[in-house]
């Protein structure tokens, strides 16, 4: 039962191969300008600055914004 | 293929945020609600005006918070794997997305929470919050600075030393250097005399809980949307 598995050793895993740096770059700035924008309005928008008027965003995410350790008020 | 990662990334950044706000609304929302009760009994300041309700707080805009921050940081963790990956020893992609979460967790959540830990309601002066939010992104950038000059004294060291005591220099170098960044950085405390001191521990401890879910499960997802891509040769 056990000894088929056993018989066929698993094959070595292949060296993996790394993805080119010049590949990733693009990528990583596309990846970095999504994160602040979207960090930027759950972290800091209507709290230490504001681009809209009043405090709708600021209410709205507010337990979020607790909860994942940002100063909020 | 780093934009298929980067794209499953996000989703699973989006799937871990759901659980951990999930947590969130079960464990940590009704010390929110003890600590805004704290805030009424004490405070006369309260406008009156609530634009948005604790119901929808709670629910629509904790959940729409969460997965946000999840889409943007599971896409950052979907950067970081495929930079890593065949960079860093023979990790296998799952191996390597939950242990860079692993380190998230230190590096992110807990090492700037000991320094400026999560505040509930009725914690933190409305006039400091600016400083607030600078000194804690500032904690936030000199831990994954530390973070990395310590990966960077591991490299180096190489050809030199054991594995392990590779991992305890630049172990040691992270923790001298984020103690130095912690030490320089300003002093807050804002807690009310009479604000429970449970209350507050409970709250902090189902924070940093939550976050620290968030990073789990969605380098567990994303670890596995990412193997098939990665290493298709290595069995499920």
């Amino acid at each position: 039962m056990t000894s088929r598995v056993a018989a066929r050793p698993l094959p070595a895993p292949a060296p993996a191969a790394a993805i080119p740096l010049a590949e990733i770059a693009p990528w990583a700035v596309f990846a970095a300008i999504v994160a602040l924008i979207l960090l930027y309005f759950v972290s800091t928008e209507q709290g230490a600055f504001a681009l809209f008027k009043g405090m709708y965003v600021h209410e709205f995410v507010h337990d979020g914004r607790h909860l994942l350790g940002f100063p909020c008020h | 293929m780093t934009g298929l990662l980067l794209w499953r990334g996000m989703l699973a950044g989006l799937a871990g945020a759901f659980v951990a706000a999930t947590f969130a609304l079960i464990v940590a929302e009704p010390h929110v609600d003890a600590a805004i009760a704290f805030e009424a009994r004490h405070a006369a300041h309260e406008s009156g005006v609530e634009l948005v309700s604790r119901a929808t707080q709670k629910t629509l805009g904790l959940y729409t918070a969460m997965m946000l921050y999840g889409a943007a940081l599971g896409g950052l963790l979907a950067i970081v794997v495929a930079a890593c990956h065949g960079r860093v020893g023979a990790i296998p992609p799952r191996a390597l997305a939950l242990l860079l979460a692993a380190l998230a967790c230190v590096v992110l959540v807990l090492a700037p929470a000991l320094k400026y830990p999560p505040t509930p309601p009725a914690v933190g002066l409305h006039e400091t919050v600016r400083l607030r939010t600078g000194a804690f992104l500032a904690m936030l950038a000199g831990s994954l600075l530390a973070a990395l000059a310590g990966a960077w004294t591991a490299q180096r060291l190489g050809a030199v030393v054991t594995r392990l005591d590779r991992w305890l220099a630049g172990g040691l170098v992270y923790v001298a250097a984020v103690a130095l960044v912690a030490l320089l950085l300003p002093h807050v405390d804002e807690v009310p005399t009479d604000f429970p001191a449970s209350l507050l521990w409970q709250y902090r401890v189902a924070a940093i809980a939550g976050q620290m879910i968030f990073w789990l499960s969605t380098a567990e997802l994303f670890g596995r949307l990412a193997q098939p891509l990665l290493a298709p040769r290595v069995a499920r």
